[in-house]
């Protein structure tokens, strides 16, 4: 079977773009970045992907709330193509700024603020999955994945964190250091569906063991690559 | 009349912000403060519908964070906006949020509403939102309701003739100074004589050019200068060859065949693996840092970062190196018109990190230096490095071409930054120079960059414009050429800009670029695609004539000839200075132990975890060795690593800097730094013998002949440790008049103050060491010799030092060779870990070993007869390193015998050292790590 064709949607300031998609291409996918407003003028461009990422970065130079300005761009010239993608059981990812742009379309329940420490942080972080998840990007990953946080706009706020593992849409949860204040550890959030995720840390920032910062001392080891995300992304579009 | 709407966006959970600025007036003893509320303010102007405010309230803000009113009444608070004409990225957001909305509006802008609570009094807040809060060089403020400004329309105005001729040197002098241009009487000779030859009066424009030209920046008329010397350790006259030319022999000779690139252009290029260039630079942004630390250190990676994409490389990393006054100075002790170096320090930090974390680049190596000289000259040094798949150099352009300007807008802002960075500051500058500092726009600089990768081939040269603005850019691109330039097209922010202003304004965020014609649709479609502004501005002569015209009229009509080489050659006086290298002494130290934790609470040596975490130092997923390692990721690296995800090759990153040797001998200074740069690579496996440098001096000025003498004992020092590592400079900077005339009249220099940045080959990334131990059992090896070095030494800045100093470190000429076997050791897979020895010398090293790899330290011997010279001398050329029992004979081979084994790592848990009671290396992390665990940040 060919190769699962991917798009990774940037806005002006997307600055992980190129990042994610060396972890498509690892992945297996025939990944492909496109400008969103490439997309807003050929909305129907959307229909050729099967997989779709909103990567990471300063869009619109995050003026007024992170990814807000994209979000609007999105809803206001790609809205319909964008449900439809979803609705066709298309799996798309946020992360970092992609996923507080999927929080502002509303693709995704709740917000990301400013974090609780009041500043950017990077720093590497351990993700553990969701067993009772209904998200496709997650599905059948039991080892904690391991990659680094860059944000500082990455608290994720929710008025019913309860309400909303019980309908199985907390997909990964921060492993004893929760970097920013975030509700009940909450690190990726996915609609009902399953299949869109929205997450603040990089898991294409681990896509090869020697990335892990304790490589050296028999830390990391491919269990824990944030590769294996995309990897569950590529086989989910490829059976569609 | 189109009426103002106020959107006041507050945020519903605690704000961090208010909590900073309660925490920073507490630390600054200004007084308690509680119950701060910041709010942010949106003001738009038009006539909307109440249904146009609906949504556009629906699309700022966001109802699970914020609370958003429309004409909210004011409280007891201040507002905050923005000087006109200043970066308001948040207006633009707002004018875009508009345009997708279909909302018809005439202008919008941000700002800041700071409430206190009512018992605190008019007076403490003035002084907080003026010691904290907000810069007037930037912004500006009001109690109640505060109403933006937006740049008005001024007239068009016409150059002006500024008649020099027969002008006598009083009349020179006169207009030097009304202008600004802050150069030598000799220049302004020169000057008139080229007019009266021409029988013609420059206009302004003209005259503000070669201002910017022969700027001490721009022209580097110091080190370019002959200089008349005496003193030194022999005493005699002589006349040097310039420092420049110094440097430069010195490469040449050195003559590396990876060198592709050196000393021209905007950056210098080397080559270590066949296939892939890399442009390495760094820059300084000393004065704009000290009148508004965010926008001059965020302007100043800017700018570092157009040098790399300059010479025609894609930007993939950024060093910077920051240089501040003691964080616990008592605000009575701070000199008038000086920020404190609190409010520096925060502000340059977020500048670096807001610059590179916007534009999405790793900020990976640097350091950060206390000293109380630093107060009032705090130091920004910002480095970039580029790659670029192998292609011949750009020639330049040919006559036809046309002049494209590409990026953001020009404005009143940055006007005569060259002229400012040339000159002395005193209590008035942060008034006077208000014009010369910006803010940046990393998304700008973000899409030039897409723009421009992969665009090599359409244009036939590329220069950034920094200081002296299009003056500088296309004067420089137009030597021996010769342009004509037409003002009228260069994109405005706002109209009423005299031709001078547009011609120097430092308007960020702008490359030039010539092109053939045929390219230059090609050109304007890559801008179209990806949103960046272009204009086609002009064209490539032949004449070798710059011509600048402005409404229908020539405002400029300049000889390049005369523009680059009319300038008379500087002569200067030197007296070189005599440091005694004879007089060995030592220390003596009651309580080794207290001493060690001491040191490593030093600000200096402590962690710097609290801003390496401020900065995205993992984006493009290349950095293998990050700037904190180990077992809990808290201990400081040596070099920094980056390789791309799947490639084997890598290259490495290593700094040196030590002022404080430079205060006792500038010349083994130098030597020591570059060393030191060079050992920081070594350490993580580069090759020693691919190794290029990059020189920044920051100094005094050198008008005075002995500051001029230690910066020619300093160049000497460079020259001579890079022959003998066989690693040659490939660009350089100097930053000169770091100087501060206070109220009192006295001067303030900086301490002689040379970074090296060392950029090195790592032939397998996989096989990067590290200083964490890894082994108990293993045994730690010290290579290099040890002397009764203490000058400038921490441990005199943690015990003061002694009215008889001693001697700085001294060259080792065995460490070239040492370097060589060390990086053979490591290729045979024989080295475990590795540690260069710096500030606080063999203890301090274990030390950061042990914390790195939580993990104990038994030594047994020491490589000194004197105590504390074995402990805390800070000799160069010396590592630590650990090896398996296994492997010990063949290392001890490799090494030709040239280390001694000084103990083994331990299960122990403790650090325990010959004459010291033993420490736990917890004691010992939690004395580096104090600052860090202080402000909350734990790895």
């Amino acid at each position: 079977m060919s190769q699962v064709p991917a798009v990774v949607i940037a806005g002006p300031g997307t600055n992980r773009d190129h990042d994610v998609r060396q972890a498509l291409l690892l992945a297996g996918a025939n990944a492909k970045i496109v400008l969103a407003s490439e997309l807003v003028e050929r909305p129907r461009l959307l229909g050729d992907y099967r997989l779709a990422v909103i990567a990471g970065g300063f869009s619109h130079a995050d003026s007024l709330g992170a990814g807000r300005m994209l979000a609007l761009d999105l809803m206001v010239g790609l809205g319909e193509e964008l449900r439809g993608f979803v609705d066709a059981g298309r799996p798309l990812i946020g992360i970092c700024n992609g996923f507080q742009v999927l929080t502002r379309t509303r693709l995704l329940p709740g917000a990301l603020g400013h974090n609780a420490q009041g500043n950017f942080d990077c720093r590497w972080v351990v993700l553990d999955t969701v067993e009772k998840s209904s998200c496709v990007w997650t599905k059948g990953i039991e080892d904690p994945i391991h990659c680094p946080i860059a944000h500082g706009e990455g608290r994720y706020v929710h008025p019913d964190p309860e309400s909303l593992t019980a309908a199985g849409q907390v997909a990964l949860r921060y492993r004893s250091t929760n970097p920013n204040g975030s509700v009940a550890d909450i690190a990726g959030v996915c609609d009902p569906s399953g299949v869109v995720l929205g997450l603040m840390p990089h898991p294409e920032n681990h896509i090869v063991d020697r990335q892990h910062p304790h490589h050296t001392r028999g830390g990391g080891g491919p269990h824990h690559l944030g590769l294996r995300l995309f990897e569950n992304g590529v086989r989910h579009a490829k059976g569609l | 009349m189109v009426h103002r709407h106020r959107l006041t966006l507050r945020p519903i959970e605690a704000d961090p912000r208010a909590a900073a600025i309660e925490r920073r007036a507490a630390d600054l003893g200004l007084g308690d403060l509680h119950e701060v509320f910041i709010a942010d303010i949106v003001f738009v102007d038009g006539n909307l519908e109440p249904a146009d405010r609906d949504r556009l309230h629906s699309v700022l803000v966001d109802p699970l964070l914020q609370r958003g009113n429309w004409d909210l009444p004011i409280s007891h608070a201040v507002e905050i906006t923005l000087q006109p004409g200043v970066t308001d990225s948040g207006a633009d957001a707002v004018r875009h949020a508009c345009e997708q909305l279909g909302i018809d509006i005439e202008a919008a802008a941000t700002g800041r509403r700071i409430r206190f609570s009512d018992d605190v009094s008019h007076e403490l807040a003035d002084e907080v939102i003026a010691r904290i809060v907000a810069n007037p060089i930037i912004e500006r403020w009001t109690w109640g309701t505060i109403e933006p400004l937006h740049p008005g329309a001024g007239e068009t105005v016409a150059a002006l003739v500024i008649p020099i001729r027969g002008a006598d040197e009083g009349r020179l002098a006169a207009i030097n100074t009304r202008r600004a241009l802050y150069l030598d009487p000799e220049e302004m000779l020169a000057i008139r004589d080229h007019f009266e030859s021409l029988d013609r009066d420059p206009t302004d424009l003209e005259l503000e050019t070669l201002g910017q030209t022969w700027s001490e920046h721009c022209a580097h008329k110091t080190f370019r200068a002959v200089i008349d010397a005496t003193g030194g350790t022999d005493g005699v006259e002589q006349e040097l060859v310039p420092l420049m030319q110094q440097l430069r022999t010195c490469t040449e000779t050195i003559d590396a065949a990876f060198v592709k690139s050196a000393f021209v252009g905007n950056a210098g290029v080397i080559e270590f693996a066949k296939g892939t260039t890399i442009a390495l630079k760094a820059e300084t942004h000393n004065h704009p840092s000290a009148v508004e630390p965010f926008g001059g250190a965020n302007t100043g990676v800017g700018g570092v970062i157009r040098d790399v994409l300059g010479i025609a490389h894609r930007p993939i990393a950024i060093t910077d190196i920051l240089c501040f006054g003691p964080a616990d100075l008592p605000l009575a002790d701070l000199p008038a018109g000086s920020l404190h170096p609190r409010r520096v320090r925060e502000g340059v930090i977020d500048g670096v990190a807001d610059y590179g974390n916007k534009i999405g680049l790793p900020t990976v190596a640097g350091a950060i230096l206390y000293d109380p000289a630093y107060t009032t000259n705090p130091l920004v040094f910002a480095g970039c490095i580029g790659t670029s798949p192998s292609r011949p150099l750009h020639e330049g352009p040919t006559s036809g071409d046309r002049v494209l300007v590409l990026g953001g807008a020009t404005g009143r802002d940055g006007i005569r930054g060259a002229t400012f960075s040339s000159a002395t500051m005193d209590a008035s500058t942060g008034e006077v120079a208000g014009a010369s500092v910006q803010i940046g726009d990393p998304i700008v600089e973000k899409l030039l960059i897409d723009v421009l990768v992969g665009a090599e081939d359409l244009y036939s040269s590329i220069t950034d414009c920094g200081a002296g603005g299009l003056s500088s850019a296309v004067g420089e691109m137009a030597e021996g050429i010769g342009a004509d330039v037409e003002l009228d097209l260069v994109p405005r922010k706002y109209p009423g800009l005299k031709p001078w202003e547009v011609w120097l304004s430092e308007a960020q965020e702008r490359m030039v670029i010539s092109v053939p014609k045929r390219n230059v649709s090609a050109i304007f479609n890559r801008c179209k695609r990806v949103g960046v502004g272009v204009a086609d501005i002009g064209e490539f002569t032949g004449d070798n004539v710059l011509t600048v015209r402005s409404s229908g009229t020539t405002v400029c009509q300049l000889d390049t000839t005369f523009l680059h080489d009319g300038r008379p050659q500087r002569r200067m006086t030197a007296v070189l200075p005599d440091p005694d290298r004879s007089e060995i002494t030592t220390r003596k130290v009651d309580d080794p132990a207290a001493a060690l934790l001491a040191l490593l609470s030093h600000p200096n040596i402590a962690s710097k975890a609290t801003t390496i975490h401020r900065y995205d130092h993992e984006i493009l997923g290349s950095t293998v060795v990050r700037p904190l390692i180990g077992a809990a990721s808290d201990g400081p690296a040596d070099g920094v690593v980056l390789a791309e995800p799947l490639a084997k090759h890598g290259i490495a990153i290593g700094i040196g800097v030590n002022p404080w040797f430079g205060q006792h001998d500038p010349e083994a200074m130098a030597y020591a730094v570059v060393d030191e740069a060079i050992r920081n690579v070594v350490a993580v496996g580069a090759d020693p013998d691919k190794i290029a440098l990059l020189d920044n001096f920051s100094w005094g000025d050198p008008r005075r002949a002995s500051t001029l003498g230690e910066l020619a004992a300093a160049v000497e020092g460079c020259c001579a440790a890079a022959y003998m590592y066989n690693a040659p400079f490939v660009s350089g900077k100097d930053s000169l008049n770091n100087e501060y005339i206070g109220t009192d009249g006295e001067r303030h220099a900086v301490p002689p103050t040379l970074v090296i940045t060392a950029v090195a080959h790592i032939p397998d990334a996989d096989r990067c060491i590290t200083p964490d131990l890894v082994e108990p059992g293993n045994l730690i090896m010290l290579i290099g010799n040890t002397s009764s070095e203490f000058a400038g030494s921490h441990l005199d800045k943690v015990l003061g030092a002694p009215s008889k100093p001693g001697v700085a470190p001294a060259p080792d000429p065995d460490a070239p060779t040492h370097y060589r076997r060390l990086h053979a050791a490591m290729q045979a897979g024989l080295v475990v870990s590795c540690h260069d020895l710096s500030e606080g010398g063999l203890a301090v090293a274990l030390a950061e070993m042990c914390l790195a790899g939580r993990l104990g330290a038994s030594v047994d011997t020491l490589p000194h007869d004197d105590h504390a010279t074995s402990l805390f001398s800070e000799s160069m050329g010396r590592l630590i390193v650990e090896i398996e029992p296994r492997s010990a004979v063949a290392f001890v081979r490799v090494m030709d015998d040239q280390c001694l084994q000084i103990g083994e790592v331990s299960e122990s848990g403790m650090l325990t050292l010959p004459g010291v009671e033993p420490i736990l290396v917890s004691d010992l992390a939690d004395a580096f790590n104090r600052d860090a665990y202080a402000t909350g940040v734990e790895s």
